[in-house]
This record gives C-alpha cells, sequence and structure tokens, in this order.
C-alpha cells in the first residue's frame, strides 16, 4: 500500500442535537484527513465538538450530514465492517478491574473474530509490546494508572487496526508515565498504524503529532503542521530593549515588510514577525539608520499556547479545568 | 447466510457469557449469599404458611404446592431484577462502550449476560427445589421441570428489562428507585406469597393486568401435573410473549446509540 494513502477521510460532518431549549449545533462543518502512519491530533477547548466528531467517526454517533470513510470503508453504510478497521481508546478508560490482563485482550480479540488460537497469540505480543507480560495474569484493579492506560491501547490493538483513536490517552498521568506512554505511541507510527488523538496537552500535541486540526464551535479554525500553525498564527517575536524608543523608530518597524504586530511591554518592544531572520537584519538596519541605541534583542519561538490563543480566544489551560 | 449470522451471534454471546460467569464466580461472597436466600425463605417463611392452608379461600392442598411455586417466581424476579447495576458499572468502566466498538453482535452482548443471570437462576431454583423436599413438597419430575422453564423465563425477561433499564437510566440513583417502584407492585399483585384467591374481589380483578400472576398459576398447575389446564396455558403464552418483547426492548437499548 502507498505511503500517503488516505485512512480516515471524514467530510462536512455535523451533528444536530435536538434538547428542551432548542436545536444545538454540536459540529457545524469538520472535515478531517489522516494518512497512512501519520499521528493527527485534535485539539480543541471544552465544548468546542471534539468528543461528538470522535463519536461520529467511530460509529457510536449518527452524523446529521456529511460522511465519513474508514480505509475506504462508508462508516454510515457498513459501520459493521468499518469496526474491523479502528481501534479507539476511550478517555474514562475502558477495562474491568475484576477481570485478569489477559482476560480482557482475549474477549476483545475474540469479539473481533479472530480465532482462538490467534487470539492468545496476538494478546501475548501486545503484551510484549506494550510492556505488560509481568502483569498479564493480575487483575486489572492491581494495575497502575500507567500499566492500565496500556492495557487500554492495548486493547485497541487487538485486532492490528490500521486507524486507532485515542480519546486524551495521558490525561491523570504523571510526567513519567506520560512520556513512556508518548513512546509506544510513537512506535505505533513506526508500523504504519495511523494514530487520531485528542488532547488538552499542547506540549503532547507538539511533541507528538504530525499534524495538528484545531476545532472551535462546532468547526475546525486550523490545520497544519506544529510549525507550520506556529509560523502562520503566532508567528515568531523578536524583543528588544532600546535605550530611547522614539515615535519616528516605532513607526519604522511597523512597515517592515516582515513585521506582522509591534507591542510594548514596558520598556520593552516585542514584534511578532513571519521570517525571524530576515527580521532581524530589518531590525538592525532600521536601529542603525535612525540612530536608536540597542541594549538587547532576544528571540522568543512560538508556543502551541499562543496559537490556541490566537485562534479560539481562549487557553487550552483554562477550558481543562471545567472537564 | 442467515446460519453464519446466528452462528456469530452465539459465539459472540458465549463469548460474554463465560467473561461475566467468571466474574460471578470469582465473587464468591455474592454466589453463596445468592443461593443462600431462597433456602431462608423455605426455612424461615414456609412453616408459616403451613399452618394458614384452613383459612376459607385457600386452596385445598399441600401449602408446599402454592408456596414452593410462588417462591420460584419470586426468586426469578428478584434475583434477575437487579442485574442492571452489574451493566451499571460495566458502563462506567467503559467496558460497555468499548465492546459497542466491535463488530461484535449488539444482541450478543445483551444475551451473553442474560445467559449468565439464567444460569445463576437455574441452579438457585434448583437447590431451593431440593431444599424444598425434605420439608414435604411433593410433586411430579415432569412439573418441576416444566417450572423451571417457566422460572428461567421469567429470569429472562426481567434480566432484559433491568438492563435495558440501566442502559438508559445510566445511573444507580434513577435505577434503584425505579427497579423498587416496579417489582414491590408487581410481587404484590402476583399471589407470589399467598394465593389470589384469598383476595377481595377488586385486588384480585387488579392482578390479571400482572403478567406474573399468570405465571405463578402456571406453575402451580405445573406441580401439580395439570399440563392441559387454561391457567397453565395462559401462563406459559403470557411468559413467552413477555420474555420476547422484553429481549426486544433489552435489544433496542444496546443498538441505541448514545450520545
Amino acid at each position: 500500500m502507498q505511503k500517503d494513502s488516505l485512512i480516515l477521510d471524514a467530510r462536512n460532518l455535523k451533528k444536530l442535537f435536538k434538547t428542551k431549549r432548542g436545536i444545538v449545533e454540536a459540529v457545524v462543518d469538520v472535515s478531517l484527513k489522516a494518512y497512512r502512519g501519520e499521528i493527527v491530533g485534535l485539539l480543541g477547548p471544552n465544548g468546542a465538538g471534539k468528543t461528538t466528531t470522535l463519536r461520529m467517526l467511530i460509529t457510536l454517533l449518527k452524523p446529521t450530514e456529511g460522511e465519513v470513510f474508514i480505509n475506504g470503508i462508508n462508516v454510515l453504510t457498513n459501520g459493521h465492517e468499518a469496526r474491523r478497521h479502528m481501534g479507539y481508546v476511550a478517555q474514562g478508560g475502558s477495562s474491568d478491574p475484576d477481570c485478569t490482563v489477559m482476560e480482557e485482550l482475549l474477549t476483545q480479540a475474540r469479539l473481533y473474530g479472530i480465532g482462538p488460537k490467534q487470539a492468545y497469540e496476538r494478546a501475548l505480543y501486545l503484551c510484549k509490546k506494550l510492556e505488560l507480560t509481568d502483569f498479564k495474569d493480575r487483575l486489572i484493579k492491581t494495575l497502575s494508572g500507567g500499566q492500565k492506560r496500556r492495557l487500554e491501547v492495548a486493547l485497541g490493538l487487538v485486532h492490528n487496526p490500521p486507524l486507532i483513536f485515542l480519546d486524551e490517552p495521558t490525561t491523570g498521568l504523571d510526567p513519567q508515565t506520560r512520556a513512556n506512554l508518548w513512546e509506544h505511541i510513537k512506535s505505533l507510527k513506526g508500523e504504519g498504524t495511523t494514530v487520531l488523538l485528542t488532547t488538552h496537552y499542547l506540549d503532547e500535541a507538539d511533541a507528538l503529532c504530525d499534524r495538528i486540526v484545531i476545532m472551535d464551535h462546532g468547526k475546525v479554525v486550523a490545520e497544519g503542521t506544529p510549525e507550520e500553525l506556529k509560523n502562520q498564527i503566532a508567528g515568531d517575536v523578536v524583543i528588544i530593549n532600546v535605550a530611547r524608543a522614539t515615535q519616528d523608530y516605532v513607526d519604522l518597524l511597523m512597515q517592515l515588510p516582515k513585521v506582522r504586530e509591534v507591542k510594548f511591554h514596558h520598556s520593552e518592544i516585542h514584534l511578532t514577525v513571519n521570517n525571524i531572520e530576515q527580521a532581524i537584519l530589518d531590525i538592525l538596519r532600521v536601529s542603525d539608520s535612525s540612530n536608536t541605541e540597542l541594549l538587547s534583542i532576544r528571540f522568543s519561538k512560538p508556543t502551541l499556547d499562543e496559537v490556541f490563543f490566537r485562534l479560539t480566544g481562549r487557553s487550552l489551560r483554562e477550558g481543562e479545568n471545567d472537564a | 447466510m442467515l446460519k453464519t449470522k446466528l452462528f456469530k451471534i452465539l459465539t459472540e454471546s458465549a463469548l460474554i457469557f463465560h467473561r461475566e460467569l467468571l466474574q460471578s464466580l470469582r465473587n464468591r461472597v455474592w454466589v453463596v449469599i445468592g443461593l443462600m436466600q431462597p433456602v431462608l425463605f423455605l426455612v424461615f417463611f414456609g412453616p408459616l404458611l403451613t399452618r394458614i392452608t384452613s383459612i376459607p379461600g385457600f386452596p385445598a392442598r399441600n401449602a408446599w404446592q402454592i408456596f414452593v411455586p410462588g417462591l420460584l417466581v419470586q426468586l426469578g424476579l428478584f434475583s434477575s431484577a437487579f442485574v442492571g447495576f452489574s451493566l451499571l458499572e460495566d458502563i462506567r468502566n467503559g467496558v460497555v462502550e468499548r465492546m459497542r466498538v466491535t463488530p461484535a453482535s449488539r444482541l450478543a452482548l445483551l444475551m451473553g449476560r442474560v445467559a449468565r443471570d439464567a444460569i445463576v437462576l437455574l441452579a438457585q431454583s434448583g437447590i431451593l427445589l431440593l431444599v424444598a423436599l425434605p420439608f414435604g413438597l411433593t410433586a411430579a419430575l415432569p412439573g418441576l421441570l416444566v417450572s423451571m422453564v417457566l422460572v428461567v423465563l421469567t429470569g429472562i425477561s426481567m434480566a432484559s428489562l433491568s438492563y435495558g433499564a440501566a442502559m438508559i437510566l445510566k445511573s444507580e440513583d434513577s435505577l434503584a428507585p425505579m427497579l423498587n417502584a416496579i417489582t414491590v407492585p408487581l410481587l404484590l399483585l402476583s399471589g407470589i406469597l399467598l394465593p389470589m384467591s384469598l383476595a377481595p374481589t377488586w385486588l384480585f380483578d387488579l392482578a390479571h393486568i400482572n403478567p406474573f400472576f399468570y405465571v405463578v398459576q402456571a406453575l402451580r398447575s405445573a406441580f401439580l401435573g395439570n399440563f392441559d389446564s387454561s391457567n397453565f396455558v395462559q401462563g406459559s403464552v403470557v411468559s413467552i410473549l413477555l420474555t420476547a418483547v422484553s429481549i426486544l426492548f433489552g435489544f433496542a437499548t444496546f443498538m441505541r446509540e448514545n450520545v
């Protein structure tokens, strides 16, 4: 199969809910694509429509409008078959505390129609892959948070799907456990599995995702690689300190072609620029020609937090508290 | 095509059944309590009943032949009515959702659980009958076997309804009062504890809207070996219809998309 083959193709999804207070547009218009071996992050503040979108993709919710194809299979008309081509790891967990690791893996594999022998081999393989071999006969309630999460990822992978959905995979895990899970998620990509994850953590999206889709108010508001989003939406920031900033000097800075925005912070001038290398040369030139003494110059790389804030007017951290 | 589909549903039901049974057996305390309950009724309540057979209106026969069928139906009602709580736990743990995104048949997800409840009930009613024999229960074997089938059907109905209610309500706080609100009138209006022939007319008439009233009557006829009595036929038909409707209801709640 081609490396760039399309695994997930959701087109113009829309979902209306009828409530007592009238019709709510949970998802207005969402189109999503994910290619083979890609990690796509779905980001958005609470109420943006991420969960509703996810539920439409995994056959648990029927879209009001739109189409979803997974591995070329129409999810709406052939949901039964489509389920074989995707795995889903729910946010709040998905395993029974009173079962053992192997029992859960075996039941799940068999529910996908895998024969007893292959199911057993697959379960052992996944235990090994996700570092669960030592706990395979333990009751799930005795596992740590990280072990349980790895088991749940394994449960989503029992049928070796080309696409796996991870809903907030690292919520509630300590930093070390998170980093460990990230490694496992990255290794999926190496095997050609496509991952679509939702997350509250922008550092997670930055570290893991090849591509990020930001949603707000039921719509996709931005899409691209983390770098693209940072450059296009946030831009690099150059921070300069000058001995004395005249109005003429500031006007000159504003007129520079690469400069998008100029802001004052006390004695500092913050310049949001498109192309940092070009912009620095311009700033030095302007300072020189206007006889303005530069005391210091430093740069700040944009973060996804900034991208997010610019797009949604909210910080993702604020949203987290409502969850 | 149909045959492979049926086979798939059966295999998947068996998987769920196996999983659920394992869970039940792991909880040994509950197994013992579940089995003890009917025996307690026999020992602590039965002897009271043997004294009142002389009251006018009480059917002229061995008190145990009145009491044990009622107790069997009560067992079917109560041991199965509360199984929804175990499903709520699975819903909360995300297990139900996990299984719902697999290609497994939704009917199997329900029936595997119901089958576990049926087996537990079968064991409980078997024990109940065995313990009742030394107390003085006299009944023919065919009657006892047919009764057990009817009891299991009762249990299947109640379990399906309970799971369906759990799928819709999704919380203990609403499920518990609802089950109590339904099961208590069902019990009182069924003639389970005392025969409805003792009741005044209005109560007797009211009992006729309760399906379990007919089931109890059918069981009492079966104990006497009266398989061609109208009571037996009526009760069996009601029982089968109730089972079918309940399973359909439970199935519909598993098919439902949830938000």
